[in-house]
Parts: C-alpha cells; structure tokens; sequence
C-alpha cells in the first residue's frame, strides 16, 4: 500500500505544480506542453485507482488528439507576449470567480457523498461485480444498457457541432482547379498522343 | 519492511532486468533492421549499399553511431533550447516505451496490461509530439512547416487506425494483447478444415483491414510514400534540418524504434503473432519468438519495399487517402464485422 501512496502523492503534485505552470507559464507552448503534463499525471491517478480503460482513453483522446490540436493553434499564433502579460491582473477576478464556483461545486457533490451516502448512491445504476469482469467490460455494459440513449444523445450533439463547424468554413471557391480521381480513374486506358500546335492549348 | 522487499523490491528488479535485457536487444536489432532497409532499398535501385564497414557492411550502423555521438551538437540561438533539447528525447522515450506490451512469446511480455491494445494506440499516437516539439524550437521556417503536416497526417490516420483496432477487437473480445494472438489459433481456417494453420488469422477474414492498417501505418512512422514531413525536395530535412549529432541519432533511433514497433503490432494483430504458420510437427519445435521475428521482419520487409518503389503523395493527396478512402472503408467494416459476428452468434 506504501508504494501507491508514493506514487499517488507524486502524480498528484506533479499534477497540481504543472496546472499552476499552464495559467502562469510566460510562453503558450510552454502552457499546453505542461497542460499535456497535467493530463499525464491524471492518467497516472486514473490507473492507480484501478482503472485502466479511463487512463488510457485520457491518453488517446486527450493528449493524443486534442491537445495536438491545441498545440497546432497555439503554434501558429503570432502573440506578443508582454501585452498578453497586461491583461493578467485585469482579467484576474473573472478566473477567481470561475475557479470558485467550480471548488464550491466540488465541495458541495464531495460533501453530499460524505453526509449522506445513500442519498447521492440513490441515482447510481447498479455496477457489475468488478472481481468477475475487467472495468472496461463494465464500462461497456454500462453504457450500452442503462445508459445508451444518453450515450447516443452525446454522441450527436458532438456529431451536430462537427457537421456545424464543417459547414461554417467549408467555402466553394469556382475556377479552382481540383483533381478528381473518378474521372481520372475512369478514363480509357489507352495513352493518347495529340499534335498540339503552339499557343492553341489542347 | 519485509514485505515490501519481497513484494515490490524483488519483483521490480527483476522487471528492470527485463526491460535493459528487451532494450538491449532491441536496439542492436534495430542496428541490422537499418542496415537492411539500406541494403534493400539499394538492391531494389540495382546499388551495393553500404558494404565497406565489417563484411557486407554489416557493421555500417555502429560505425553511423560512433560518428553521430562523437560530432559536435549545434543548438540554434534563436531556438527554444529546453525544448528544442527534450523533443528528440520524448520520440525515443515513447516509441521503446510500446514495446513494454509486446508478447514475443507465450508470456514473454514485460508487462501483461489489460488494455495494451490501447496502450500501443495511446503511444503512437503521442509520437507526434517529437515532432511537433522538435519542430517549433527550431525557429525555422522549414521545421515549422514540416511539424504542421506532421501533426495533421498523424491525426489523421490514427483515426483510422483506431477503427481498424476496432474491428479486430470486435473479433477478439477482449484488450489484451497476449488474448489477441490466442484467439487466433481457431478461426476461419478451422471452419475451412486446416485448423491451428495461416488460414485462422486474421489477416484473411479483415483483408481489408489488414490492408488499411498496413497502409495507415506506414503514415503514422512517417515512411515513404507519405514521408511528407521530412521531404527533401521541399522542406530540406523537414523537422530535423536544425538538428545534428546525438540529437539527430535520436530522432533516427525513435523513428527506426516505431516502425519495428508497428511492423510487430501488424505481426500481432493480423499474422498471428508467435503462432506457427501450420500446428504440425516440424514448425510446431521452433519456438514462437522465432515465429514472431520472422512475421514482423517479413512486415519490415515489406516496408522497406514500399520505400524503395512507390513515389512520395502529395498532401492533398494523403489526407483524401486518409479521410476519404480509408476512414468510409473502415468504419463500414467496423459495423460489417459487427453485423456478421453478430449474426452468426461467432461473437465472444
């Protein structure tokens, strides 16, 4: 048991020291790169307690996908760095607010849990015996029984929101030569030879 | 105390034996496998390749080695020297950190996780960053152009990759990796009448699978023909230009390091890992390390002709092949294999 302690209070300050260093670090890479650090070290946290299948899917899809694309954007910004410093103090207060209504949040759900257990364990749906199946099997049984439909309701907002920012950028520009393969593929096969005089074009 | 010695000190020694004695052998391997791709390469363009350092140039990679750690390492000014200094060290760190769940045996696996499938997805998805980090310290036009592309084509073909993943493990039931290769020992060949042959894996019923994996793979490591990221005739040596010396051999090393990785998940997942090609006398003595480093030089084989004959795409090219071949292909054989399995009650 000595040893998880170990390791969960490591995790656990490299996570908190690496989100102070995303909202103070001095350079936006540096923030997501840390941001990335932070992920890691709650993987970390998510395998100790035992569950494997979250810590993996933070990995793929966090750190794998979306903070690349984070990265992508933010390299590609063109900031200056000592005015994005001015707007620090001004826009103190505003995080303050938010980071307390998110902590008040927390104490009020961990709280409830603490206080009356029965009362917050009321909506939980029954879950498989864990020493028979592996987490992920039920997490799967979970999702794909009691809790499909809002499984599939997520799964088209997230559908919704992709076909909206497809449609919001996707421009049509006419006279842009495009290669289309059909008509590529599907020419003759025979290679045509044509006397082509000078300055009339095919 | 005593328990602690006995439970963790032992046994985590024991696996730091393991994974220096995995790492060891895996980087001499990984010596020959670049000689190979070299000599390959060459015998395809009718060259000798490298045949002066040792007999038949045997001993050109050590010889690479020692000019690469003796040189001198420049570090630009106008670089982000921390992490322009960390980006090689990460691409070699997560592509031999895959290799902690790859069975070269029954039970030859360092550590038998159950969701090492994902695992593997995990790690080579992450092997962008190197490039991305290697690529914006640089300070350099042709690096940063080159950590672009590199982090869209990655992006891109992990997708399918992942829906390939899928389909296999619709098949499998389960994400360990030890259970991918046994649940390969009866299958399709055994209905046909061959069973425990070539014919019950799962190359043969996912053929399309196998090929979109193949492929996708190939664009993952960034090999040619979709080496768009280091293209030399447009971005001088595309994230690496900058770098030279044992930050440059790292680079080289990871990337060597993540194709073997990836020619040993196809072993795996669609050549039935250390299994025997036929479960009778003569092939079932050889042991199935043996079995499993032919499949995946055979995969490595296979790559390097690929780099040898095919022409590089050009981008617009590689992400329709990504988005619009590979990703409709994939998940239609995602539900197909789930209808059919789902139908004929093969489900596990």
């Amino acid at each position: 048991m000595i040893i998880q302690t170990l390791f969960f209070y490591l995790f656990s300050a490299i996570t908190i020291g690496s989100a102070l260093m995303v909202v103070s670090a001095r350079n936006p890479v540096h923030s997501v790169l840390f941001l990335i650090l932070a992920f890691f070290n709650a993987a970390g946290l998510f395998v100790l307690l035992g569950a494997e299948f979250l810590a993996m899917m933070l990995v793929v899809v966090y750190v794998g996908a979306v903070a690349v694309l984070f990265l992508f954007v933010v390299m590609m910004l063109d900031v200056d760095f000592v005015e994005l410093r001015q707007g620090f103090l001004q826009y103190l207060p505003i995080g303050a607010l938010i980071g307390f209504v998110l902590l008040a949040e927390l104490v009020v759900v961990v709280g409830g849990w603490a206080f009356a257990p029965q009362a917050v364990g009321g909506g939980a749906s029954p879950i498989p015996d864990l020493a028979q199946v592996s987490n992920t099997a039920a997490i799967g049984q979970l999702l794909y029984t009691k809790y499909i439909f809002f499984f599939q309701i997520a799964g088209f907002v997230l559908l919704v929101a992709m076909i909206g920012a497809i449609v919001l950028t996707l421009h049509h520009r006419i006279g842009v030569k495009r290669q289309v393969i059909s008509e590529q593929v599907s020419r003759s096969q025979k290679v045509e030879l044509r006397d082509v005089k000078p300055g009339q074009g095919v | 105390m005593n328990g602690i010695v006995e439970g963790y000190l032992i046994p985590g020694v024991i696996m730091v034996l393991q994974s220096l004695l995995l790492l060891v052998l895996l980087l001499i391997s990984i010596a020959f496998i670049l000689l190979a791709d070299r000599k390959i390469w060459a015998a395809v363009q009718m060259r000798r390749g490298p045949n002066v350092v040792g007999a038949f140039g045997l001993l050109q990679s050590f010889a690479d080695l020692l000019k690469f750690v003796l040189k001198e390492p420049i570090i630009p000014s106008g670089s982000n020297k921390g992490i322009f200094l960390l980006a090689p060290l990460v691409t070699v760190t997560l592509s031999l950190a895959g290799w902690a769940v790859i069975p070269f045996a029954p039970g030859w696996v360092i550590a038998n996780i159950n969701v090492g499938i994902l695992y593997l997805l995990a790690i080579s998805s992450l092997g962008v960053y190197g490039i991305i980090m290697g690529g914006w310290a640089s300070n350099s036009k042709y690096p940063f152009l080159s950590s672009l592309r590199a982090a869209a084509q990655m992006v891109s073909y992990e997708v399918s990759i992942g829906f390939v993943l899928v389909g296999v493990l619709l098949c499998v039931g389960s994400l360990n990796i030890s259970d991918i290769v046994m649940s390969q020992q009866t299958g399709l060949g055994t209905k046909l009448g061959l069973p425990g042959s070539f014919l019950d894996w799962y190359w043969l019923p996912l053929l399309p699978l196998f090929v979109i994996f193949f492929v996708s793979a190939l664009a993952e490591t960034n090999r040619p023909p979709f080496d768009l990221v280091e293209a030399e005739s447009e971005l001088v040596a595309g994230f690496m230009s900058e770098y030279g010396s044992t930050p440059y051999m790292m680079f080289m090393l990871g990337e060597y390091a993540s194709i073997c990785l990836m020619c040993a998940m196809t072993a795996i997942l669609f050549l039935g890992g250390w299994l025997p090609p036929v479960n009778v006398a003569p092939f079932t003595w050889v042991p199935g390390i043996v079995w499993f480093v032919l499949k995946a030089c055979a995969v490595f084989f296979m790559f390097a002709m690929v780099k040898a004959f095919v022409p590089r795409y050009r981008y617009d090219q590689l992400m329709r092949l990504g988005w619009k071949v590979f990703l409709p292909i994939s998940l239609f054989m995602v539900v197909a294999v789930a209808a059919i399995l789902q139908l004929t009650g093969w489900a596990p």
